[in-house]
């Protein structure tokens, strides 16, 4: 009956809500009885004894009353699930996001970025049908029927037995191609993520795709996709429809019954008027909550699969503990036998790491590509924790320290920094937020890009694009440099700070870095020679393993991978 | 909210623009208005037929009598499923369809305006007008166009069934519905005014924040940034589920009056009809009839109240689409001129990115012919990569000419440009797919051989060979499964795969090693091609034709 366990838990917090907005749907149930009581003895009234207006006035003045009733309690059940949606949306959207964030960005990497931004927001979105709509719907189907039974069979016991005995054919039906409607509503729901995934590397490659020629020819692409998104929909929907339609053939069916039924008694004077009335007008109202459970089960399918897909995502455990500790100026870091795989690979991407850091020490990380050097780094980010082993911080697990309190005490130059589309001061305030604009101003004048950043007419007001669209590879990293100065931590985290720059750049980014990094404890991913020359110790790391450690020129004579790497490093200087 | 008469019209022109774009399909859309007339008629017919039934068996008159009506019962009992089903089908098929073209016809409008008309776009923007804000246009087709019409056409109907009986209830029957279907959605419209827009607005804020977070998560995390950032998007969206919330409270009180209308409109007939029974003047056996056929006619309404709540947004989205594919149109030349030589032109060139900034290149005179190697080099900021753009006419500059063969490029249709250079930029972009996709998007007919081939070039055969699936891994979002290094061969092996006169590389061997630096270069010098290399260091670029910087500082 597309249910989900967890939701169900989820939504006990709002379980009064919930039962209260039911509950108005009964009464509103029961007023529409009394209301079919009422016509049916007024029409009596008039059509059959003979009565005037001023004798059914009273009757039709209490009409009146059970109309407004009905409208109230119509709104107030309406009101009741609008508000368990709305709750629902706010909490479960911010919940995933947080959740997203502490499941870090090694998990996001590994998902599409349009996929969880659809689940995000589209899949949210449609958990207001199903809860608003569906939920409550699937009691209502239950109870109103019950509800308008009680009141048929004192009336008319031969029309009871015919509601009570064709409306179990109704769920019976649902139930039967409830499977198959689910399968095709999944497929619907993979081909919206899919598309929404393919639409945003397509925007976000949109001039690649130009420089190519090809960005016409997707065009094409994008017809195949939609149109398959489109001809799945409409499978779900057809079946939707077929569905609703022999509902609907079964109530009228059903109510013919009932009203033929009621005819030959009323030709051979076996039942009053009013009563067979009274059932005629009861029978669709029998048969209308059963009908609109099959008019949402769309509703509700669509919501099943969003409800699936996001309560996956918060079950995923985050790959990072939370810790409680605080975190505290540290005088050593170290590596105990830690090793790492990454999700999904066989490989590990680090084994049996054995080092240890101590306070004011620059360490420099040299290795072949893919050799676990950024791994390491996001071990210390805690963007990820060790499969095995411990970085302990003066003794103490880095598991257990706090990991955002952790992250405070480190600056991070990332190699290709990501830029947020906004102005270059709010780019620069993520590492401080109340910067003044002196502090902005220091920072750029330090990572010497404040001459550029002023060149410009808006200044540090100009907006600069996803990705840094506005800025060259060298402007980005100085802009991240800055951004490490304005942190001002005590541990810093340098990756390839100065790959492919023109020699003006790169001389002024090593006097930034030298700058930056006086007194500090760091570690830097080398590429250049100056950076392991002035290194106090090198880790030499091949395939995940630490090969050696030690000084320039202790390794430059004992290891040959270094040495590899150094002519490397010589050359290209 | 206040409004002002400019966006008043401008959501007008809106509403136009979206009706003309359902033209091609006017025949299905009436097809459906058909279809749901017929459904709410045979639900009319069901319930007036099934009252009467019951009402002359009451005067118990032979069977006969009733025979008319039985059948009536079955005949309106099974049409009314039928076409409603039909009418479901055929308004969801048409609008299904639109909704797919309308994404098609968005890109194709936004293809022509990158990169520099959608700069001041971000992505996660862009991806909500084509997801988002295409499918909240839904609404709009399915229930703005044949709910109206089938209201009207349902008013004539039972102005013409009840004015058989008498006059009045015609009046009765036709104010009440009037009320319900034209004074009922004006009040909801005033009610919901503005809320449509900034729900858009919220819906676009907050994917934007979610793709950012997404794919900034790093540096979000590692300076803190997540709670402020997560607090951020939990604010806007608590603004956005409260406006929704608004607007289902407003939606349902209108249904709670719709039904309210409704029960007025059975009272006020009883209140005209008791009276007439009383005199003779109304047979009694009609009274049920009436009664209930007042009932089954307000089904009509039913579709009334999303329309109303929805229209806004509706027209608020299709603004957002409008905005960005009328407001700039790219008027591109249809056939290329023919061209003798590949000899490139820079003359008298100035060029800004905003109006209001320094020039990045003033008076910019340069001639490079064909076959030539160039390397322009210089510090970065300066300018070096805004040569290769606007060669590719990523953007125009102010003043001076740039020309191919003579040619001056505006002069050449995209695809032609597009066949005449290969440019790798310095970020080169990778889309999520595999190596082999990636690479046969510069030459979809390229055989085994020659991927292998421009692979070796790029120096990245042996880190294709070396996995296990080879050409068939997938390198993640953004090629983010490859390091630095190796996602910059890759692009290099995309960019020499394709057969082009001109090749512009940003900075081709920034990430690769000594040895392999040397053989590309080499490979690059000896090529029967014009060769531009944009690199800070020219080291390894001895043979080739300097340019410095000052030339045009």
């Amino acid at each position: 009956m597309n249910i989900d366990k967890r939701f169900i838990h989820y939504l006990c917090q709002l379980k009064y809500t919930f039962i209260a907005s039911v509950m108005l749907t009964l009464l509103c149930s029961v007023v529409i009885v009394a209301q079919a009581a009422l016509l049916s003895r007024v029409i009596n009234a008039v059509f059959l004894e003979k009565n005037d207006l001023a004798t059914v006035a009273p009757l039709l003045q209490l009409f009146a009353a059970l109309a407004l009733l009905r409208a109230l309690t119509f709104f107030g059940s309406r009101e009741g699930a609008n508000k368990i949606a709305a709750t629902v949306k706010d909490d479960l959207r911010h919940k995933l996001l947080s959740h997203l964030f502490r499941l870090g960005p090694t998990y996001a990497r590994s998902q599409q970025t349009g996929e969880l931004k659809n689940t995000l927001m589209a899949g949210v979105d449609a958990l207001d049908a199903y809860v608003s709509d569906y939920l409550p719907q699937l009691l209502i189907a239950f109870f109103v029927p019950l509800l308008i039974l009680i009141f048929v069979f004192p009336v008319d016991l031969s029309s009871g037995f015919i509601l009570l005995l064709t409306a179990p054919l109704m769920p019976f039906f649902m139930i039967l191609i409830g499977d198959i409607a689910q399968h095709r509503s999944q497929q619907q729901w993979t081909l919206l993520s899919r598309m929404s995934a393919h639409f945003l590397d397509l925007l976000q490659g949109l001039t690649t795709l130009k420089i190519f020629g090809r960005s016409k020819e997707q065009v094409e692409k994008i017809r195949s996709i939609t149109d398959e998104f489109r001809t799945t929909t409409m499978k779900v929907l057809r079946i939707a429809f077929l569905s609703a339609l022999v509902l609907e053939m079964l109530a009228t069916i059903s109510t013919a019954i009932v009203a033929v039924q009621l005819g030959l008694r009323l030709l051979y004077g076996r039942i009053a008027f009013e009563r067979a009335l009274f059932v005629l007008l009861l029978a669709p109202e029998f048969y209308q909550p059963l009908r609109q459970l099959g008019a949402r089960f769309h509703a509700g399918m669509h919501g099943f699969v969003a409800v699936k897909r996001i309560f996956a995502i918060l079950a995923t455990p985050p790959q990072v503990a939370r810790g409680l500790l605080p975190a505290r100026p540290f005088s050593a870091l170290s590596f105990q036998h830690v090793s790492f795989t990454h999700a999904g690979r066989e490989t590990p991407a680090l084994r049996d790491i054995q080092f240890t850091i101590a306070r004011g020490e620059h360490i420099a990380l040299v290795g072949p590509s893919g050799a676990g050097k950024t791994t390491l780094i996001s071990l210390l980010l805690r963007f990820l924790d060790p499969g095995s082993g411990t970085i302990a911080v003066d003794g103490q697990s880095l598991v257990e320290i706090d990991a955002e309190e952790w992250r405070q005490q480190i600056a991070w130059v990332p190699q290709g920094p990501f830029l947020f589309h906004k102005t270059i001061a709010e780019n620069l305030r993520i590492a401080r937020e109340n910067a003044r604009p002196q502090e902005l101003i220091a920072a750029a004048t330090r990572a010497h890009i404040h001459d550029f950043f002023s060149s410009l007419p808006k200044g540090y007001d100009t907006v600069i694009g996803e990705r840094g669209a506005r800025l060259s590879g060298g402007q980005a990293q100085r802009l991240a440099l800055a951004r490490a100065f304005l942190k001002d931590a005590a541990l810093i985290i340098l990756d390839e700070p100065t790959a492919h720059l023109d020699d003006e750049s790169e001389r002024h980014i090593c006097d930034s870095v030298a700058e930056l990094t006086a007194d500090k404890t760091v570690i830097t991913i080398a590429h250049r020679l100056q950076t392991v020359e002035g290194a106090d110790r090198i880790v030499v790391l091949n395939e995940g393993s630490i090969v050696d450690i030690g000084r320039h020129a202790e390794l430059a004579e004992r290891c040959s991978l270094y040495a590899t790497l150094l002519h490397s490093m010589e050359r290209a200087r | 909210m206040k409004r002002t008469d400019e966006q008043e019209g401008s959501l007008k022109r809106t509403f136009l623009h979206l009706v003309k774009l359902a033209r091609p399909y006017k025949w299905q859309i009436l097809l459906a208005t058909c279809l749901g007339f017929l459904t709410v008629g045979s639900g009319v017919g069901l319930m007036m037929t099934s009252a009467y039934l019951i009402a002359r068996a009451a005067l118990r008159p032979s069977i006969a009598a009733l025979q008319v009506a039985i059948t009536g019962v079955r005949f309106f009992g099974i049409s009314r499923g039928l076409f409603r089903y039909l009418e479901r089908l055929v308004a969801h098929d048409v609008t299904f369809k639109l909704l797919a073209q309308l994404r098609v016809w968005f890109y194709r409008a936004i293809e022509p305006l990158a990169p520099a008309g959608l700069a001041r776009y971000k992505s996660g923007d862009l991806l909500s007008r084509i997801m988002a804000d295409i499918h909240t246009l839904e609404n709009f087709y399915l229930r703005v166009f044949a709910p109206p019409a089938v209201a009207i056409l349902t008013s004539i109907l039972m102005w013409f069934l009840f004015g058989l009986f008498s006059w009045i209830f015609s009046v009765i029957l036709l104010c009440s519905m009037l009320l319900a279907a034209v004074g009922l959605p004006l009040l909801t419209w005033a009610l919901c005014r503005g809320m449509g827009t900034r729900l858009v607005q919220l819906e676009s804020e907050l994917s934007v924040l979610a793709v950012e977070s997404l794919q900034g998560m790093a540096e979000l995390l590692a300076f803190n940034q997540e709670t402020a950032h997560i607090a951020q998007f939990a604010r806007l969206n608590s603004e956005l589920t409260g406006l929704q919330r608004r607007r289902a409270r407003i939606l349902a009180a209108h249904e709670s009056l719709g039904g309210l209308l409704m029960n007025v409109a059975v009272l006020a007939i009883f209140f005209a009809a008791v009276p007439q029974v009383t005199v003779g003047w109304l047979d009694g056996v009609y009274l049920a009839l009436l009664a209930l056929g007042t009932m089954a006619a307000f089904e009509v309404m039913a579709p009334l109240p999303l329309a109303v709540v929805h229209l806004e947004e509706s027209l608020a989205a299709a603004q957002r689409l409008f905005d960005i594919t009328t407001e700039q149109v790219v008027v591109e030349p249809t056939a290329g001129p023919a061209v003798s030589s590949f000899d490139i032109a820079f003359r008298q060139v100035n060029f800004t990115y905003e109006p209001d900034e320094a020039k990045v290149l003033r008076n910019f005179d340069l001639d490079i012919p064909f076959g030539s190697k160039i390397v322009i080099h210089g510090p970065s900021g300066i300018g070096k990569t805004t040569i290769a753009s606007l060669l590719m006419r990523f953007w125009a500059p102010q003043s001076g000419e740039i020309a191919i063969g003579g040619v001056p490029l505006e002069h050449f249709p995209r695809q032609v440009l597009s066949e005449m250079i290969s440019y790798v930029p310095q970020n080169p972009y990778l889309f999520s797919a595999t190596i082999r996709e990636n690479l046969l998007l510069a030459r979809p007919d390229a055989t085994e051989d020659d991927l292998a081939a421009a692979c070796q070039k790029a120096q990245i055969d042996d880190f294709v060979r070396a996995l296990p699936d080879g050409f068939d891994t997938w390198i993640g979002e953004h090629g983010l499964r490859l390091s630095g290094g190796e996602r910059q061969r890759l692009a290099m092996a995309r960019g020499l795969l394709k057969e082009a006169p001109i090749y512009i590389f940003d900075e081709p061997v920034a990430n690769v090693d000594e040895g392999r630096a040397e053989k590309m270069m080499q490979f690059l010098m000896g090529l029967e091609k014009t060769v531009i290399l944009i690199m800070h260091d020219a080291a390894h670029a001895t043979t080739a034709q300097q340019i410095e910087h000052d030339v045009w500082v």
